[in-house]
Parts: structure tokens; C-alpha cells; sequence
């Protein structure tokens, strides 16, 4: 059933904060270069092509060359960006991401385009829920996650001007402009979006928005909800975390697999030093096919589905 | 953006250092791997005399500036033939000899696959195969782009080449017409357990590179003035990337290991030791 809640005026396409950003970066720093797996459109990067036509290294549909490449390319002294279908990008590129980028250290900077369930009816072979558990073991790596066009362009942002390896993880699910009390990008801090004592709503990437309607109708019911946007999943704002399990319940929500991810970060690091019932929103492992809207709301990333989360977490407060 | 350095010169005649070096190269890793208990002298062998030939006779480098902008690049591919890494890496000059003692031992800066970050002169980290050639090729396309004058060698097993990711960049190299990238082949036509080509055949070796769009040179990998011919001779009009096919002998200058794909890790005991040792003259 979908959520009676209407919906916001003005919805954006991540990517294209993404390349607009870029594309502006590029031009102050001929430094910077995109690398690519025949996947200039998927990526938006046919802009940054016409642009910097030298700068833009499609190897085709050769993702482990892709991720070598790039480490080769900041060895030479350029900024790359990496970019592909975070599916592709992270799966079969895995060994290179671990050794060529994180455990080289190399200034690579990886975009994993069309994250999570966003290719929807096409099926597991091409959503990327794994990536976050795989990723954020990794040393080295800061792994972002951004929730609307203003954050995926400050991610952009800091990762131009950031030395070492990086991930951004972009959607190409139409989000909505977060409204936000400060508009400061701060990598490794949550953001705190919302304040409320009873429970605490961690959430990353493209259900940031659906938390804050989630406590919004909590609120209604007598419920205040904390709500972080945890966009760095590595390195994690433990304090931020460690403030949250002081509320007594813990919903974290992820459009990723419920394995291993933001709601695995947010476990292991309570389960050591504040022990604390979690509720974790996410994609229980391979979907079934449907639409994006349909996934969604299927596995409960949506105001209701997240709003009962936290009735649940509450229910099993000590 | 240029960095103070002063680039290693190579001698007019650089064959009598390159035999010398590799002399030394080949008894020290022996010693490494002697005393660590660990390592891969089979394949430390069949690579020490291109190593011993680039680092003495080829490479632009300045060992007290290892990140210097317009150094050639050399990435040992086959990241657990440190040995022949190490041993030549200190011959260069890029660390003390004496940090060779500490050899895989607990938190030494020379793991048993190189590692960037602790040592200086290692371009990227290996050790799982078929990274080598992508980073190079990257390396080489940066080179490209920005016009620099440096070249990139990039040195692999035969058995290596089983991966799938080289070809991925071959097709690329090639592509791109990478004439600054050269990638040299240790055919010793052993792998960890048997022969190429009775595992995963890979003959024949320079058509395949050829249809890739690659210009192909096979040497003897262990006559250093041919390896110093193919590796130290200019671009030239070359328009397509280098592959030099070294045909070498896994174990090459111990007679017991010579040809054996047992001593892919094998270690010796203080009798093959002392025996290497007299051989090793």
C-alpha cells in the first residue's frame, strides 16, 4: 500500500548534480579526468566528453581495467573519476577497488551510478545493495553516500579536493532538495536533521527524505525521532552513533541489502559499547522483480514501512 | 611541476654492471628466501636478469626522489617474485641494503607481495594477478594526456596472463596506441603447479599480442645484451605498445632448480644453500 503522504513538489536525479559539479571541478583543474565503461550516457558524462574530449577514458566494457586504470592515472598525477553502474563498478571490479585503489592508496575517485534497487524490474544482476558491505571494510576508502543533488555536489566537491581514495554512491532515483538547517558538508559527521529523544533514525542516501516524513508522522502520535543523515558510512560518526543508541532504540534505513551495510556499521560498533535494539530497513537480500516504487514500498522504504521500524525498536526498548 | 632531482646515469656500457647486479641479486634473494623460510625463488629467478637490465642499463630514476613526476614506471606484476623486487629495488639505491634482513619478518616494510606505502620505489601494490598491466596501462594513458616523456614497463608471469583483466588492457594498450607502455612476458612456461600449456594454454603467445595491437620482440630473457636491445632502444616511429616476450628459465643459474616447478615456492636446506652459493659465482 503507498504512502498517503503527497508527493514533494520537485524530485532530482542525483547524476546530475553529479556531472554539473564535475564538469565545473574539471574546468578549474586540469588535473581531473573521467574514466568510463562505455558508460558515458548512463553516467551524464557526454557534456564532460564534449568538453574535455582527452579527458574523458572510455575502455569500454572492462570494468577491472576501468578501476586499474584509474589507479594509473593518479599514479601519473591526474584526479580520476570512475565511474560506472555501481553494480558492474563494484562487483566485478572488487579485487582492483581492494588493491589497486584502498590498499594502494591510490587518489582514486570511484562513482557508483545507479546505486541500490534503481534499475528496478532489470533485476539483481544489476541493483547494487552488496556494494556498502563490501566497501565499507575496505581501509582507505571514505565511502559516501549523498541524499539529494546539494550533497551528491559537496561529495563531488570534497572528493576533488580530498587526497586518497573515495567512493560516491549516486542514484539516479529522482530525490527530493533536503531542506537542512546548515548547508555544511562535513565528511565522517552525521547530520542531524531532526531531533527527538525517544527513538533515533539513522538513514543514508535516497531514504533520508522518507525518514524525515517517517518522524514527522511519529510525531503525530506522541513520538519524537531523532533522524541523521549518516552520509559517510566509512569513516562512521561513532560518537553520532553512540548518542543515538541513548535514545533506547535504533532504526537505520539503507536502500541496500540489510546485510552488512549502514545497519551492519551501526550494530557491530552498538553491540560493543552500547548495546541497543536496532530495527534495520533495508533490501532483505535478492528482490523479486518490480519497479523501483514498487521495491520501495514492498520492503518498507517509505513513511509507513519506517514509521513501524520504529514502533517495533520502541516496543523492544529496555 | 618539476622536483629537485638528479636522475641516475647509466654507463656507456652498462653490460658489465647489469651481469654484476644480477649476480648479486640472485645470491641475495636466495639468502631472503633462505632465511625467511618463505618466498618464490623460482620466479625470482626467470625476472632477475630483466630487473637487473632495466634498473642498471634502461630506467630514468632518482632513488632519493622516488615519487619524482618524470620517472619511468616499473611495476612487478607478478607481485611475489619479491625477491627479484627487493634485491633489485635496494640495489638501486632506493633503500638500505640491510632492510633486505628483514624480510617478511613481523611488521617489516617488505611484506611478501611490495607495498607501496611502506617502500619506497614499489609503483602499485600486486600480489593478486592480472593487476599490473591495467595499472600500467593507466599510467602510460596519463602520459598520453599530458603529453610527459616517461615510459612504463610492466613486468608479468606467463601463467599470469591466464587472467583475464590483462587482456581487458591489452585490448586497450592497443587501442589506445600506447607507444610509452611496454609490457615484458617472463615466459618461463611454468605456473605454480605445472606447465602453461598443459594447464591453460597460451601459444601461441606473440600472435596474440599482435592481434591486440601490440609490436612483439622475443628475447632470451636471460642474454642481457638482447634484453638492453629491445628494452633501452628508444619509441622511435613504434605508433603501437611494446610486449617483449623473454623466453627465461624458471630457477634460472641453480642447477637443482632449474626447470622445476616445484621451487615455484620452494625453499632450500643449508646443503642446496651452500650449493646455490657456489653456483651463484
Amino acid at each position: 500500500m503507498a504512502d498517503p503522504a503527497p508527493k514533494p513538489a520537485a524530485t532530482f536525479d542525483c547524476r546530475n548534480a553529479f556531472v554539473q559539479t564535475l564538469e565545473e571541478l574539471a574546468a578549474a583543474d586540469p588535473r581531473i579526468v573521467a574514466v568510463v565503461n562505455d558508460s558515458v550516457g548512463s553516467s551524464k558524462l557526454g557534456g564532460f566528453q564534449k568538453a574535455f574530449p582527452d579527458r574523458l577514458i572510455n575502455v569500454g566494457i572492462a570494468e577491472q581495467t576501468m578501476v586499474g586504470v584509474g589507479a594509473g592515472l593518479a599514479n601519473g598525477g591526474r584526479i580520476p573519476f570512475v565511474s560506472g553502474a555501481s553494480c558492474f563498478l563494484t562487483g566485478r571490479a572488487l579485487e582492483q577497488i581492494k588493491a589497486d585503489v584502498a590498499y594502494s592508496n591510490y587518489n582514486v575517485k570511484l562513482v557508483g551510478q545507479s546505486s541500490g534497487i534503481a534499475y528496478g524490474e532489470l533485476g539483481p544482476t544489476h541493483h547494487s545493495i552488496e556494494d556498502l558491505a563490501w566497501l565499507r571494510v575496505l581501509n582507505n576508502l571514505t565511502l559516501i553516500v549523498p541524499s539529494d543533488p546539494w550533497e551528491t555536489s559537496e561529495a563531488v566537491r570534497w572528493a576533488a579536493a580530498h587526497e586518497g581514495p573515495v567512493f560516491i554512491r549516486v542514484s539516479r532515483m529522482p530525490v527530493p532538495e533536503l531542506s537542512r538547517p546548515n548547508r555544511e558538508f562535513r565528511v565522517g559527521k552525521a547530520e542531524t536533521l531532526r531531533t527527538g529523544g525517544h527513538v533515533a533514525i539513522i538513514a543514508c542516501g535516497t531514504t533520508v527524505h522518507l525518514a524525515l516524513a517517517a518522524a514527522e508522522a511519529l510525531a503525530g502520535e506522541g513520538i519524537e525521532a531523532r533522524v541523521l543523515n549518516m552520509a559517510t558510512i566509512n569513516p562512521l560518526d561513532e560518537e553520532a552513533v553512540l548518542a543515538a543508541a541513548k535514545t533506547g532504540a535504533i532504526v537505520t534505513v539503507e536502500e541496500a541489502s540489510v546485510r552488512g551495510g549502514l545497519g551492519g556499521a551501526v550494530a557491530e560498533l552498538t553491540s560493543r559499547n552500547q548495546p541497543v535494539p536496532i530495527e534495520m530497513v533495508g533490501f532483505p537480500g535478492f528482490v523479486p522483480t518490480g519497479s523501483v516504487e514498487w521495491l520501495f514500498d514492498h520492503f518498507g522504504l517509505s513513511a509507513s514501512g519506517i514509521a513501524a521500524a520504529a514502533r517495533r525498536a520502541l516496543s523492544r526498548k529496555a | 611541476m618539476t622536483s629537485q632531482h638528479s636522475t641516475v646515469t647509466h654507463p656507456n656500457d652498462p653490460l658489465p654492471m647489469i651481469r654484476e647486479k644480477a649476480l648479486w641479486m640472485r645470491r641475495r634473494a636466495f639468502r631472503m628466501v633462505y632465511e625467511a623460510r618463505l618466498g618464490h625463488p623460482g620466479g625470482d629467478f626467470s625476472a632477475i636478469d630483466t630487473l637487473a637490465t632495466l634498473y642498471f642499463g634502461v630506467l630514468r630514476y632518482d632513488p632519493a626522489q622516488p615519487a619524482w613526476e618524470g620517472r619511468d614506471r616499473f611495476i612487478m606484476s607478478k607481485g611475489h617474485a619479491t625477491g627479484a623486487l627487493y634485491t633489485a629495488l635496494a640495489a638501486a639505491g632506493y633503500f638500505p641494503e640491510d632492510w633486505l634482513n628483514s624480510y617478511m619478518q613481523p611488521e617489516s616494510m617488505l611484506n611478501g607481495h611490495p607495498n607501496r606505502n611502506y617502500l619506497p620505489g614499489v609503483e602499485t601494490n600486486t600480489g593478486p594477478l592480472g593487476h599490473g598491466v591495467p595499472v600500467a596501462t593507466g599510467i602510460a594513458i596519463a602520459g598520453q594526456v599530458t603529453g610527459a616523456g616517461y615510459r612504463t614497463y610492466v613486468l608479468t608471469g606467463d601463467g599470469e596472463l591466464q587472467e583475464g583483466s590483462n587482456w581487458e588492457s591489452a585490448m586497450t594498450a592497443g587501442h589506445r596506441k600506447l607507444r610509452n607502455l611496454t609490457l615484458i612476458v617472463d615466459r618461463n612456461r611454468l605456473q605454480q603447479g605445472a606447465e602453461t600449456e598443459a594447464t591453460n594454454g597460451l601459444d601461441p603467445l606473440d600472435d596474440k599480442f599482435r592481434a591486440f595491437g601490440w609490436h612483439v620482440e622475443m628475447v632470451d630473457g636471460h642474454d642481457h645484451a638482447a634484453l638492453l636491445d629491445v628494452l633501452g632502444a628508444p619509441v622511435g616511429a613504434r605508433e603501437k605498445p611494446l610486449c617483449v616476450i623473454a623466453n627465461t628459465v624458471k630457477g634460472k643459474g641453480v642447477s637443482f632448480m632449474e626447470n622445476q616447478a616445484s621451487w615455484h615456492h620452494g625453499i632450500p636446506n643449508t646443503e642446496q644453500f651452500n650449493i646455490a652459493m657456489e653456483e651463484l659465482v
